[in-house]
């Protein structure tokens, strides 16, 4: 029997949301701020794109410049990326996907909410009261010793909200290992909590390294000793180590929950079961060990020794071989397969294009010779949009439509989402393709100005960059209004045999009524199942 | 969240909610051992830069003041563990003062770093607010010192959060000592012993270097 009270419905004071220790309304909560994260980066990306649509300098000044492109890497990577999966589809998700009420500490989960807003609001005082020209990075000496900014505000932004990474994290892996539901083994876990598992230790081990990184940055800064500072015998090659031994593996929490979501999704619309599901679900966590021993190909022109060069520059081709493995598996899985596309599915396919682009470009800068060459120019600028935008974006945009009915409750317009899924697919890739081409010719990152024969690419990404623009604020209308108005989702909409789709939609308070039993692997989509009665 | 008998409990047994919040216990520390972590790793890169500096700086430490604080600070993480031995609603008077003792030794532990600090500040060694030190080691030294100030810092102030739980655990037990109590007291204890070890781990770095050789 299903209960006529949901998550949404059981108390609609701002007290019961502001307060609530329950993971769905709190994923809510994520998701409702991260949307403003999104669109103020995405204004500073607005800007920026406006800015090189011509070769002079006619929209900000050099230092406004610095400051917005600042500004929009410090919110995308902190506020919008990182938290942008696992904070919202994870939180909702992986307790329904287990079978269990809630995470394991929900109280927690909330408190992990409030500082996340805390180093976010943080963070956009530094922005507003006048902003950030280091670059996301924070590179000493520049930072330490001459920016005249709002170095150490935004740095705290950022120190405080790892916290909420950390507890995020910490909540996900003592959740998968102690609340999955009876018979519910690691092997019959859906890939997407591997994924997630994968994504948590990194959170969980890397993140204090940032914290312990900026706190040492932070102290040179205000106090003026030179723990970075060459002249009183400082390396400023060590901030470097640190901060991606953090920066390198959060690009990995930054596309693991992505392939996650995509796996439910290739799954379920060509009906079949995951290709190799052992491998795809171990890749996650090779990846996430590999990805701690490749930091050093962000500094291949730093000046570090060759023998470090050539050793991260081999760790960093052994780290694409899982993820080429996961590729493979994903069309192996649509072989044959009774391929729909449904909109989630555009985002799958689309996702796999274009990470694959993204992750093949990545084995260019993993090349010594060539990495001198491509090192802050476009080109890495556009190889991790192909990762950070092509696929872990489109990854959140497809998870958000799957998943959208059991939030919800309600079914969105189909024909808005297909189309706005495939404008963003044609819309990012004339953003950011012109970039890789821009980039082996030689254009810097950080210019606000540029030799007048880059124009014409730098024309195109504009003009894709609009179509993208329109794309993302597409879905803000048409499921805000199937929020509010559209048709009443059933409780399995697209047929699927996990967990979360066996109670109603939108879940009730306490997810399940019943304990529920798992007796078989994941992705069973077969006769059987089709067989079996709904438990709407 | 409102707890409704109809429905499907969090958790399927006591010791299954116990084990699970002490896992999350062992996950943060996994968390705060990176935090060293990095720290004492930027340690060594300038240790091994600056090995006579280092020594140098080291021979300005206060071993007595930092010796007797190890005493200190592992006497109090055994009254910590004896309290977890012998807890039960029967010795729960004497669990309550184990506990409040353990917490004035952190609170001893702290003072006598204070008295620390002040030392250091009296002799110029605070880099940043007060440092002179003159001669070719001057640029080791004050990294040395550099370190030496933020890692007992971040040190003393796990201490001070180590306190506040110990003392709210105390307090709690001694209005009804519950079997959540005990996973929750076991919980702080591993807390404890690891703020603890990360103090012995310091206490080698600061005091020990530079001293063998003279």
């Amino acid at each position: 029997m299903m209960s006529d009270t949901n998550y949404l419905t059981t108390d609609f004071t701002l007290r019961s949301w502001f307060l609530t220790t329950d993971h769905k309304r709190i994923a809510i909560l994520y998701f409702a701020s991260l949307i403003v994260f999104f669109f103020i980066g995405g204004a500073a990306a607005t800007l920026i794109r406006i800015e090189l649509a011509t070769p002079q300098a006619d929209l900000v000044s050099s230092d406004v410049y610095n400051r917005l492109f600042t500004m929009h890497g410090i919110i995308m990577v902190w506020f919008f990326l990182i938290p942008s999966i696992p904070n919202t589809l994870g939180n909702f998700i992986v307790p329904l996907m287990i079978g269990a009420r809630d995470l394991a500490f929900p109280r927690l989960n909330l408190m992990s909410w409030y500082i996340f807003m805390l180093g976010g609001c943080t963070t956009l005082f530094a922005i507003f009261a006048g902003g950030v020209d280091t670059g996301w990075t924070f590179y000493t000496p520049f930072s330490t010793l001459y920016s005249n900014s709002y170095v150490i505000v935004a740095a705290a932004g950022v120190f405080i909200a790892g916290f909420s990474s950390i507890l995020t994290g910490l909540n996900f892996i003592v959740t998968i290992h102690r609340l999955r539901a009876p018979g519910l083994t690691w092997y019959r876990l859906p890939l997407f909590l591997w994924s997630l598992y994968a994504t948590s230790v990194i959170l969980v081990l890397a993140t204090p390294v940032l914290a312990i990184t900026l706190l040492l940055m932070a102290t040179e800064r205000f106090f003026g000793v030179g723990i970075f500072d060459p002249r009183i015998g400082g390396d400023p090659l060590l901030f470097q180590h640190l901060f991606w031994f953090y920066s390198h593996p959060a690009v990995y929490i930054m596309i693991l929950p992505g392939m996650g979501v995509i796996n439910e999704l290739i799954s379920c619309f060509s009906r079949k079961q995951v290709f190799g599901y052992k491998f795809v679900a171990w890749c996650s966590l090779a990846i996430a060990a590999v990805g701690f021993l490749v930091w050093g190909h962000h500094m291949f022109v730093s000046g570090q020794s060759l023998v470090a060069s050539l050793v991260f520059s081999f760790m960093s081709f052994i780290v694409a071989v899982p993820s080429a493995i996961k590729v493979f598996n994903w069309t192996a899985t649509l072989h044959k397969g009774s391929i729909h596309f449904d909109a989630p599915m555009l985002y799958a396919l689309g996702f796999i294009g274009l990470f694959t682009v993204g992750g093949l470009t990545g084995l260019f800068l993993a090349c010594l010779a060539y990495d001198v060459h491509a090192t802050d120019t476009y080109f890495v600028v556009a190889h991790f949009h192909y990762i950070m935008v092509g696929g872990m974006v489109t990854a959140y945009f497809g998870g958000l439509h799957y998943w959208w009915p059991k939030i919800t409750g309600r079914l969105y317009s189909e024909y808005w989402a297909r189309t706005a899924a495939v404008l963003i697919f044609f819309g990012f890739n004339l953003t950011f393709f012109p970039q890789f081409i821009l980039g082996a010719e030689g254009m810097p990152r950080r210019y606000h100005v540029y030799p007048p024969e880059f124009q014409v690419w730098n024309v195109l990404s504009s003009g894709g960059a609009t179509i993208l623009a329109v794309a993302y604020l597409m879905p803000l209308f048409y499921l805000g209004y199937s929020a509010f108005f559209g048709k009443r989702a059933p409780a399995n909409p697209w047929d699927a045999p996990g967990l979360e789709w066996q109670t109603s939609s939108p879940p009730p308070e306490h997810n399940f009524t019943t304990q529920p039993v798992v007796t078989r692997d994941p992705y069973q989509y077969n006769e059987a199942f089709q067989a079996e009665p709904q438990n709407a | 969240m409102p707890d409704s008998s109809a429905v499907a409990p969090q958790y399927a047994s006591i010791p299954h909610r116990d084990h699970t919040a002490e896992l999350g216990m062992w996950v943060f520390i996994a968390t705060e051992v990176l935090l060293f972590g990095g720290l004492i790793l930027a340690y060594f890169v300038y240790r091994h830069a600056f090995p006579q500096g280092f020594a140098e700086g080291s021979r300005h430490t206060e071993i007595v003041i930092g010796t007797a604080n190890t005493a200190v600070l592992l006497t109090s993480s055994f009254l910590v563990a004896w309290a977890i031995e012998i807890f039960s609603p029967a010795t729960i008077r004497i669990v309550t003062w184990l506990l409040i003792g353990a917490a004035c030794l952190g609170l001893l532990f702290i003072v006598l770093k204070g008295i620390e600090y002040s030392k250091e500040y009296d002799e110029h060694l605070v880099p940043g607010i007060d440092f002179l030190f003159a001669g070719p080691l001057a640029n080791g030294v004050q990294l040395f010192f550099i370190f030496y100030f933020i890692a007992t810092a971040i040190h003393a102030l796990h201490m001070l959060i180590g306190i506040c739980l110990l003392i709210t655990l105390a307090t709690l037990c001694r209005k009804a000592p519950t079997t959540r109590h005990h996973a929750a007291l076991h919980s702080a204890a591993l807390y404890w012993h690891f703020v603890d070890v990360a103090w012995i781990f310091l206490f080698a770095l600061i005091y020990l270097p530079g001293r063998s050789a003279s």
